[in-house]
């Protein structure tokens, strides 16, 4: 059950290692004294070595019950787990968690530490020395984007929400634990902060490359932050395991139609970013060039807008036709209302952007702000058909297995999954 | 007045200190005892709601009826007067420990189990600390009380400024009673000033900042 396990290895980023470790659940039960149905009923499931693996499901579906039985904060009624080929069942609950780190909604800090204590206490509870627990938690701080200098020394209350969920984080990552557990971690801080955190939690992933499974109840998070998405319905009876792009192309059931919501082909947008598609040519005038010239060459191009860039290439102003018969020479103004968009940059924001755009396009820059090409709703309305074949025709090697034993039925016929290929996956 | 404070100021000084002593005394004792029962019961409601009651009703027993049924088996002295200040001293104190140790907010406590410290642990560095000041007012509202109390106490012959109320009370229009009662009474009154500004420190140096309302 471990092949997906050596698979993974082919889908590192160039530049750095996994440190994960791999998780199986097997045949994973808990039933609660007193209640007839189980929680998580004869789960199955593997989770492969330095990939995010998100649970969503409504509330209730037991998908936080499965979390904590990783951990054993649940203690698991039937069932093994097993941690990188290492059977965690039977070890002692509290050593097992100091390997594994575990952020909770809000970041669950004390409020009676201040943030380098809170971040040193697994550390200290481990036994490391004194230097070594304050150059770590000064090397967490900057991995969150804190200043060590201006944080350490506050207190949780001292914080803002966002902040204290980097805390959290940070903390969780302290004994360099192998795998890293979220319970809803961003569903306390605000729609901008959370994008702001899941873009930090991905760029550290692609750093640290940890095993992390991830709760939400949210799917577009699932979508956005998973490498493998598990969809659960009541008693944690797992009903699709597989990359976001196979679960929106192919939905395995109705529930999950439904879970997704409206917009699968909308969603698809946030797997892919700009720099992963082809951009159109603009024509490019300098400051100072003859409007006529820009002209003739629009005509040439058969283009309708012309893009002017500055001397480091950043672009400046994006004319129309109109306005450049106006003009005798292009001028050096900015228009501080181009519509702009990063390389890195998800469709989904670029499409937001275009919209709002007069000319139905948005400029591309790249490194330092340069401008790299224009992108339009077509080449979108491409990437989504060609995502969406893709998801279809891929093959199935390296699926993790995901079963509830006695309910194959709900499972096995998905069919064909696919490698997930996820962009800095 | 005066002459009486001037030819007595070295028993009244003694007494004072005695007296300051068997309360602080008796509530690190009630301290302990408290914290620890706090800690054993605050996880069952069942009990919780037991410890509750007990340190309700307790405060209702008056303290003059307990420490006359404590001399048939300890005697007269120090016993009964260390065993009645403890008593009261650790209701006020118990009912505090459980409040606060119940009003953790779970997720802190479930995060302290999620990375791995083990019950006691999470007890001891978490959950005492955080409720903290809630004890200290428990205790700061014991010291208040208790100083009365082991005023009491004389009637069984115990440490304390209690002597000088008694035997004033016991021969009123005697000369100098009134002196003694007043004495006795109002060093008592500077004593329970003292100590609560003494706790109000601890309070300050004890508090860790974050938690400071």
């Amino acid at each position: 059950m471990s092949e997906t396990i050596h698979n993974a290895d082919n889908q590192t980023g160039p530049h750095s290692a996994i440190t994960g470790a791999s998780i199986l659940l097997d045949k994973v039960t808990k039933r609660y004294p007193g209640q007839q149905k189980a929680a998580v009923d004869g789960l199955t499931m593997e989770i492969p070595a330095g990939k995010i693996v998100m649970l969503v499901g409504p509330s209730g579906c037991g998908k936080t019950t499965t979390l904590k039985m990783i951990n054993r904060l649940i203690e698991p009624t039937e069932g093994r787990i097993v941690l990188d080929e290492d059977d965690v069942t039977d070890i002692d609950g509290d050593a097992l968690r100091r390997r594994i780190g575990y952020v909770i909604q809000a970041g669950g800090l004390f409020p009676h530490m201040t943030v380098a204590t809170n971040i040193g206490i697994v550390p200290k509870m481990l036994g490391w020395s004194k230097e070594k627990i304050a150059a770590r938690v000064d090397e967490l701080l900057e991995l969150v984007s804190l200043d060590p200098a201006v944080y350490r020394h506050r207190f949780p209350k001292e914080l803002s929400g966002g902040q204290q969920q980097r805390i959290g984080v940070a903390r969780a990552l302290a004994a360099d634990p192998p795998v890293l557990l979220m319970d809803e971690p961003f569903g306390a801080v605000d729609p901008i902060t959370r994008q702001r955190l899941q873009d930090e939690l991905l760029n550290i992933q692609e750093e640290l490359q940890k095993t992390i499974v991830c709760v939400t109840h949210d799917f577009d998070e699932a979508v956005k932050l998973g490498d493998w998405i598990a969809i659960f319905t009541e008693g944690a009876q797992l009903v699709q395991y597989d990359t976001p792009e196979r679960i929106l192309a192919d939905p395995a059931n109705e529930f999950v139609e439904n879970f997704i919501g409206s917009g699968a082909g909308l969603k698809q947008l946030t797997l892919t970013r700009v720099n992963e598609v082809n951009l159109a040519d603009a024509v490019v005038a300098s400051v100072g060039d003859l409007g006529s010239d820009v002209l003739s060459r629009l005509d040439e191009a058969g283009h309708n807008h012309a893009v002017v860039v500055d001397e480091r290439r950043r672009p400046i102003q994006w004319l129309t036709r109109r306005q450049l018969t106006r003009l005798d020479r292009v001028s050096d103004d900015v228009d501080a209302k181009l519509p702009v968009v990063g390389d890195r940059a998800t469709l989904n924001d670029a499409l937001d952007t275009m919209l709002v755009s007069s000319a139905g396009a948005a400029l591309v820059t790249g490194r330092r702000d340069t401008f790299l090409g224009v992108i339009d709703v077509e080449t979108v309305m491409d990437a989504i058909t060609r995502a969406h074949k893709h998801a279809m025709t891929a093959h199935s090697d390296g699926r993790p297995v995901g079963i509830n034993t006695g309910t194959l039925d709900t499972v096995g016929t998905s069919g064909a999954a696919t490698v997930g290929e996820r962009p800095g996956g | 007045m005066l002459e009486f404070l001037g030819d007595r100021s070295g028993q009244i000084l003694f007494s004072s200190w005695q007296h300051l002593s068997l309360v602080v005394q008796c509530l690190i004792l009630a301290t302990v005892l408290s914290v620890v029962i706090a800690a054993l019961v605050y996880r069952s409601s069942a009990l919780t709601s037991i410890a509750n009651s007990v340190s309700a009703v307790g405060l209702t027993i008056p303290s003059f009826a307990l420490i006359g049924l404590l001399i048939a088996p300890f005697g007269f002295g120090v016993t009964p007067a260390v065993i009645v200040v403890t008593f009261f001293a650790a209701l006020p104190i118990l009912r505090n420990a459980v409040v606060g140790l119940t009003g953790i907010d779970r997720a802190v406590i479930e995060s302290a189990r999620g990375i791995g410290m083990s019950r006691f642990r999470t007890l001891v560095r978490v959950e005492l600390p955080m409720a903290w000041p809630v004890i200290l007012a428990g205790i700061r509202v014991s010291a208040q009380m208790v100083m009365g109390i082991a005023a009491i106490t004389a009637y069984a012959l115990g440490p304390g400024l209690g002597g000088f109320i008694f035997s004033g009370l016991s021969r009123l229009g005697g000369a100098n009673s009134l002196e003694s009662v007043i004495t006795g009474v109002v060093a008592v009154i500077i004593l329970a000033l003292i100590l609560d500004l003494l706790l109000v420190g601890l309070g300050r140096i004890t508090t860790p900042r974050g938690i400071r309302v």
